[in-house]
């Protein structure tokens, strides 16, 4: 059916929320030891807070997306004073992390449910509208959604390589204990990583939102897995691994259902190609693309 | 509120406690002992019952002869998965373990062919017609009831009965688990767990043991992915969900991790609040509609994790200095 550039289009589409999604996760993990299973259900509160903020104003979108920013990244702040600094103090293990991870992500997933009922919502864009530039074809949404995709993910490369903030972000990923003697202020940092973490989050969910027409509160679970994906096949801890990760997979997905690759894959088995990519690269290069070898 | 007496209703929550046991178990001797961190106990669940259902529907095979195809499937299958995973860190075999079910399930969801798809496995052999794989099992809880009708009278009911034959094998299998765990092999997987180099360097291949676990875990999920089927005479893809593993975490941290008999002890409290939210229907629960309350649960569990994790990490009979810390 679709043709290769508009797969690839597509593929970079996906890539860039993965990127953004795994962002969070990536840092989260390489510096709290959290593997946080509910960053999925912190983008559906963020698909889900940009559309009460985009109707608030007349269907605004860009007010519905800095609405969904900032609150997310509230949202996790808030949730690390709450849980995880006093789980931190009680020097909870991974396990225990975890856990309480998967209890944040079903809280959050039900309370959704709740508050804005199972069934599927939408953002005002029209669904009709197509443009056509070149080879390729674009939904309204689509460009809406991917020039605010590449700034993000341009903002977020700058914030790392070039601001103070984002090297100490990335320090404290790499090695904490030398962060910190280093003179590193660990716990502002953390804050700032869940900030970060939180906005990126919320931005991923607006984003897929938006492209995938219509969700639910499930949006944020189903996205979870390829999210995770990224960050291995990025190595974990490392923010731009995460980002080249995220792109990768979301390419290796889309093309992979093209019809002149073996006939193409089926459309519903898009997650089963980001596992079997994720087994080869576990067997392939555990560390990740760009990770170092640090696995055990 | 007249179901809060029926025994019949009670022999049920029994059944699905004895069920969660047997899962339990399986995690114990990856989690509690091996240290592993299973995020897809649930997939081997649904392999076991799948495999046994299929092969009774499509290929004429005996229940029996079937459910012991389904557990020589799975052992192979949780190797396979242990294979590129194994070796590395703790959180990359939770991921993978995660990403592993939920695959599992989408081929359920998606292949209607081989596995009814979406609708379960009544439409195992095809649109039109009721597929049904437990026949011998009913016969079989006929049997049984024979037996005991004459010591127990009207006692030994179906219900009764099932839960009386899924209790027997989860006790066998903490038995099992017992001897295991206090055997000198069960004494390297605690190595394993608490040092994997001091385990390495007194010449124990950590691998293979940490394989072993892994299998003998999957084993147990299997086991309990028969008897679900056994019990409920159909299934579908929707009861092998990520929730399945996250309640048997749970199970196993609420009874405290590296204690067998913990699994129980957990399964029971966690089957009774599970049950006992079926009976919120008093003011203020009877306001709210059956979604809701459904939502309720599951907030409820979510939050009971949480303050779990903060409040008694080691669980109900756990040992802090047994816990497994990372």
């Amino acid at each position: 059916m679709s043709d290769l550039p508009q797969l690839v289009l597509n593929g970079l589409m996906t890539g860039s929320i993965l990127a953004i999604g795994a962002v969070g996760v990536t840092l989260v993990l390489g510096v709290l030891r959290l593997l946080h299973v509910a960053h999925g259900d912190t983008m559906a509160f963020g698909a889900y807070a940009g559309l009460f903020f985009t109707g608030l104003v007349g269907d605004n979108l860009a007010v519905g997306l800095v609405g969904a920013v900032v609150t997310s990244a509230a949202l996790a702040v808030l949730v690390e004073y709450v849980l995880w600094r006093p789980l931190r103090r009680r020097r909870a293990g991974m396990v225990g992390l975890l856990l309480s991870s998967i209890g944040v992500a079903l809280v959050l997933r039900h309370v959704l449910f709740w508050v804005a009922g199972a069934d599927p919502k939408q953002y005002p864009v029209d669904l009709m509208r197509v443009y056509e530039v070149g080879p390729f074809r674009l939904a309204q949404s689509q460009v809406l959604a991917l020039p605010v995709a590449v700034v993000s993910i341009l903002f977020v490369g700058w914030l790392f390589s070039r601001t103070a903030i984002g090297k100490q972000m990335r320090a404290l990923s790499d090695d904490g204990a030398l962060a910190a003697v280093a003179g590193i202020d660990v716990n502002r940092t953390i804050v700032v990583i869940w900030i970060l973490s939180g906005a990126l989050a919320g931005l991923a969910g607006v984003l897929q939102g938006l492209v995938q027409n219509s969700f639910n509160p499930n949006l944020g679970f189903q996205l979870l897995l390829p999210v995770f994906a990224a960050v291995i096949l990025g190595g974990i801890g490392s923010a731009y691994g995460a980002l080249a990760g995220g792109l990768v997979l979301g390419l290796v997905m889309e093309v992979s259902t093209w019809q002149g690759f073996l006939g193409g894959v089926p459309a519903s088995y898009k997650q089963v190609v980001a596992f079997a990519v994720l087994i080869l690269m576990l067997l392939l290069r555990p560390q990740g693309l760009l990770g170092k070898a640090r696995l055990r | 509120m007249t179901e809060i007496l029926d025994p019949q209703f009670w022999f049920f929550v029994a059944v699905t406690a004895g069920i969660y046991t047997i899962l339990g178990l399986g995690l114990q001797i990856q989690f509690g002992f091996a240290g592993l961190l299973n995020f897809g106990h649930v997939a081997f669940m649904a392999i076991g019952a799948y495999t046994m259902a299929i092969l009774v529907v499509k290929a004429g095979l005996s229940l029996w002869v079937a459910a012991i195809c389904a557990l020589v499937v799975v052992v192979p299958v949780s190797l396979l998965v242990g294979l590129p995973t194994l070796r590395l860190r703790a959180d990359y075999l939770a991921m993978t373990t995660l990403a592993f079910a939920e695959i599992v399930r989408y081929v359920a969801t998606n292949e209607d062919g081989l596995t009814g798809g979406s609708q379960g496995t009544i439409n195992l052999s095809g649109p039109g017609t009721t597929a049904s794989y437990n026949r011998e099992w009913l016969d079989f809880v006929e049997v049984v009831q024979g037996w005991l009708s004459p010591i127990l009278g009207d006692l030994a009911s179906r219900d009764f009965v099932s839960m009386l034959i899924v209790w027997v094998i989860a006790l066998v299998a903490i038995v099992v688990l017992q001897v295991l765990v206090r055997s000198p092999w069960g004494r390297v997987l605690k190595v394993i767990r608490e040092d994997e180099d001091a385990a390495a360097a007194l010449g124990k291949y950590v691998f293979r043991f940490k394989q072993q676990a892994l299998a003998i875990g999957s084993l147990l999920a299997a086991v309990a992915g028969l008897l679900h089927a056994f019990q409920f005479s159909f299934f579908s893809p929707a009861d092998f969900v990520p929730l399945v593993t996250f309640n048997v975490w749970m199970i196993v941290i609420l009874g405290g991790t590296a204690r067998n008999w913990g699994v129980p002890v957990g399964a029971v409290v966690f089957a009774i609040l599970y049950a006992g939210t079926r009976f919120l229907d008093f003011a203020p629960f009877s306001w709210l509609d059956p979604d809701e309350r459904a939502y309720l649960r599951m907030i409820v569990i979510g939050l009971a994790l949480i303050l779990l994790m903060v409040f008694r990490p080691q669980g109900i009979l756990g040992r802090r200095d047994e816990m497994v810390m990372e």
